[in-house]
């Protein structure tokens, strides 16, 4: 017993066996949750999130935060169906929504690392900003975006699995190969476990830290890429409150908020986590509003479980 | 009658048998001092004795009764307070505030503070310690050596009998290190024992009544500090004779491979100062003289006026100064700072992370890291610098003092530096790790390098040094060879005398 316990504290599975767990219960529950058609549900609900919090993940290690990326999302997801409707080929689409994220994230980043703006402060305002700029771009309506090619993006398949799933893996797996074979993901891992120490240890920090929201900015304009081409519109209020989601994700999968410690895959599976108990509670007929209250309880334990693992390691 | 018995202690952590049956006492009005490499139990004892740990077996009696502490507060209420080496002062607070913290009640009235009569009682306790500031003051604007003596005031506004000093000294100026020492004794006038730590053996003899050594765990002996030498207490704590404290060995001197020329900034005032191949050139001063913003305006932390010549090679001719540690690493300049937890390590990274940290490039291809190569690395440093580590995936921040700062040296050797700064590299480690770091700076200049020893503790300094530059304010007031230099002559230049 005892042996089991350093083993899930060195391999920080304990958000995995959470996952498990609750999958088990949903599985005695209801006879509807764990079959194919279903699971792939789940997956593909959960790939906007997971990319959102895959790229809170690289901001969140060096100990910053972005409250912008439902803004970013929203943004150039309605500019891609701008650019869509001016009759902009469809793959060109895809990297135009992804360079405007780039960019509004390197906003964030240049306020951040050079402006000496606090992380929390910086994208405060560049939320309500991109915010106001999607309504002011779209004048409150939503823009359609029909086009055969484009909503394959978010509607198709490859094989049995949607796309968005697909990217949703390639990303993750990418995401951990930079944090953790690449010189890129030591220096975030420094900056955010101390900050000076690797500045004295010659690492830019500022440059990394422009990346770190130039990261999760450019995968915040995937999503919205995505998000537009399954929704075959793009809507001025989307990606509202998912920054939100995506830091729970990332929290739950363990990944320290005051940087330096954790990964990816925890994020992955703390989006897991958050899909597959919306799933469950839809599939139960829970209310929605005891849905959230359910959410917020299970993510307050987490983190409780969590805190009292680090207070004894 | 002694005023604390420790009898029998022992302690396990899951383990390790961190203390075993250790008997310590410490009698009236008694200075003792409490001896030991880094990991022998000191600190474990003392935090026994202040109610952080509870001890598994043993007996605590305090002033004739035994009695159970089991908790911090209760260590206050019976009189024991210990002053942490890391103070626990609110830097933004005003000293008063930072005095009473916590222990506000007999000044409020209805939970508001009656501001007067708490300034009234800071201000006495200020007087017995004779600290001459305004109690208002935030506590950040103060020196160091202040902010030690605000953290005196305060153990006495708890009525302590008994006071635990660890390392108070590591941080003060001769002069500061001297008022210190004469407030202990007036504190040991007026019925207070002390309990004092420190790695620095030439101030037991100044200060201390008793000394107690431990070693791994052990009680080993108790002396009268009248009755013994140094070079029993050392032995006494290494468990064996250490030959030579400073073992120095003067290497053959190169060429001129680094030129300050004039630097100017907010901290430094004209400083020019050459250090050649080979040469341990030592930099002393008093605390906030300007050392250590010399070392960080020479390596491109600060901003500066004024110019560099390097000379490391042919590639790494230089001229100007440097804008980023990064350009400074890159011309061959390493720095090993003075605050190891806040500026040298990632302490919650691991072993092989922190050692690979300045040398990432070197063994990665398009940003990608051969792990191989990095193990290989990681491997040779632990081996060669004998870094003591249950495996190199261990975060750093289990390691001792001593096995951390090997873990600093050698993520800077792994950087090839021609030039490596010191800044106060023994401070906090103990004796047999600092005569090991002595021999790597030996070793380092014989190959060629370039040394920079900045250093507070005045016999390393002349011990080690082949020259020693003296600043104070900011600028350079002496320059003495390894022959001239002399304490008095040391003094004069670091507090402003006239040469």
């Amino acid at each position: 017993m005892k042996n089991l316990k350093i083993w899930i504290q060195r391999y920080k599975i304990g958000p995995l066996i959470g996952l498990i767990l609750i999958c088990i219960g949903l599985t005695l529950m209801s006879d509807r949750f764990f079959t194919p058609s279903n699971l792939m549900n789940v997956a593909r609900q959960v790939s906007i999130n997971t990319l959102l919090a895959v790229g809170m993940t690289f901001v969140i290690l060096t100990g910053g935060i972005d409250l912008s990326v439902g803004s970013i999302l929203a943004f150039s997801g309605a500019l891609a169906a701008g650019a869509l409707a001016a009759g902009m080929n469809p793959f060109v689409v895809v990297i135009y929504a992804c360079v405007l994220g780039l960019l509004a994230g390197t906003i964030n980043g240049l306020f951040i690392a050079y402006g000496g703006i606090a992380p929390f402060i910086a994208t405060l305002g560049t939320m309500t900003l991109f915010r106001g700029a999607t309504l002011i771009y779209t004048e409150g309506r939503p823009i359609r975006a029909v086009e055969e090619t484009f909503s394959n993006l978010g509607g198709g398949y490859v094989g049995p699995i949607p796309t968005p799933v697909i990217i949703m893996a390639a990303v993750v797996i990418l995401a951990w190969f930079i944090l953790t074979r690449m010189t890129i993901g030591r220096r975030v891992f420094a900056i955010g476990g101390n900050e000076d120490a690797a500045i004295f240890s010659g690492i830019k920090t500022n440059l990394y830290k422009v990346l770190v929201y130039g990261i999760s900015g450019l995968l915040a304009g995937l999503a919205g890429a995505i998000l537009t081409s399954r929704l075959m519109s793009a809507q001025p209020t989307a990606g509202t409150g998912y920054e939100l989601d995506a830091i729970a994700a990332v929290v739950l999968g363990g990944t320290s908020l005051s940087g330096g410690a954790g990964g990816v895959l925890g994020t992955l599976v703390g989006a897991l986590i958050i899909g597959v108990l919306d799933n469950g509670l839809n599939i139960l007929n829970v209310s929605s509003f005891y849905q959230q209250a359910v959410k917020g309880i299970v993510i307050l334990i987490a983190v409780l479980l969590d805190r009292r693992k680090a207070a004894r390691g | 009658m002694p005023v604390v018995e420790m009898q029998g202690i022992c302690k396990e952590f899951p383990g390790a048998k961190v203390l075993k049956k250790v008997n310590f006492q410490v009698g009236e009005r008694e200075i003792h001092a409490l001896l030991g490499e880094n990991g022998a139990g000191k600190s474990t004892l003392m935090k026994i004795l202040t109610g952080i740990y509870s001890r598994d077996s043993g007996e605590i009696i305090y002033q004739g009764q035994p009695v159970s502490i089991d908790g911090p507060r209760k260590a206050e209420e019976l009189g024991i307070v210990m002053i942490h080496q890391e103070f626990n002062l609110v830097p933004q607070l005003s000293v008063a505030e930072n005095i009473f913290l916590g222990n506000e009640a007999p000044f409020t009235r209805f939970g508001q503070i009656r501001w007067k009569s708490l300034l009234e009682a800071a201000t006495g306790y200020l007087k017995q310690v004779g600290l001459k500031v305004d109690p208002k003051t935030p506590v950040e604007e103060l020196s160091v050596g202040e902010k030690q003596l605000v953290e005196v005031a305060k153990a006495l506004s708890k009525k302590a009998k008994l006071l635990i000093m660890d390392e108070p000294t590591a941080a003060l100026t001769e002069i500061e290190k001297e008022k210190l020492f004469s407030i202990m004794n007036n504190l040991v006038d007026h019925d207070v024992s002390i309990i004092y730590i420190s790695h620095r053996m030439e101030e037991l003899f100044q200060i201390c009544h008793q000394v107690t050594v431990l070693r791994d765990g052990e009680y080993i002996a108790s002396r009268s500090i009248a009755e013994t030498n140094m070079d029993e207490l050392v032995a006494l704590m290494v468990g064996r004779q250490v030959e030579d404290r400073f073992p120095k060995v003067s290497a053959a001197l190169g060429e001129q491979i680094l030129a300050v020329d004039n630097f100017c900034n907010e901290k430094l005032a004209d400083v020019s100062i050459e250090v050649r191949a080979g040469e341990v050139v030592g930099i002393g001063g008093l605390m906030g003289a300007g050392r250590t913003e010399l070392a960080r305006a020479i390596f491109g932390l600060d901003p500066v006026k004024g110019q560099i010549k390097l000379n490391l090679g042919q590639k790494n001719l230089h001229r100007g100064r440097f804008r980023h540690p990064q350009e400074a690493i890159g011309h061959g300049i390493a720095l090993v700072s003075e605050d190891r937890k806040d500026e040298g390590l990632v302490l919650m990274g691991s072993v092989l992370e922190n050692l690979a940290l300045s040398t990432l490039e070197k063994r990665s291809r398009f940003g990608i890291i051969n792990r191989r190569r990095e193990r290989q690395m990681v491997d040779k440093h632990v081996q060669r610098l004998k870094i003591k580590t249950a495996s190199v995936t261990q975060p750093v921040s289990s390691l001792s003092g001593g096995n951390q700062q090997k873990v600093v040296f050698g993520k800077w050797l792994e950087t090839e530096p021609g030039l490596l700064i010191l800044d106060e590299p023994t401070r906090g480690v103990d004796v047999g790790a600092k005569v090991e770091i002595y021999q790597l700076i030996n070793e380092l200049a014989g190959r060629g390098i370039g040394i920079l020893l900045i250093s507070s503790d005045l016999p390393e300094l002349m011990g080690m040094s082949d020259r020693i530059y003296v600043m104070y304010e900011g600028k350079i007031t002496g320059h003495f060879t390894r022959e001239t230099i002399t304490e008095e002559n040391f003094m004069r230049c670091a507090t402003g005398g006239v040469r």
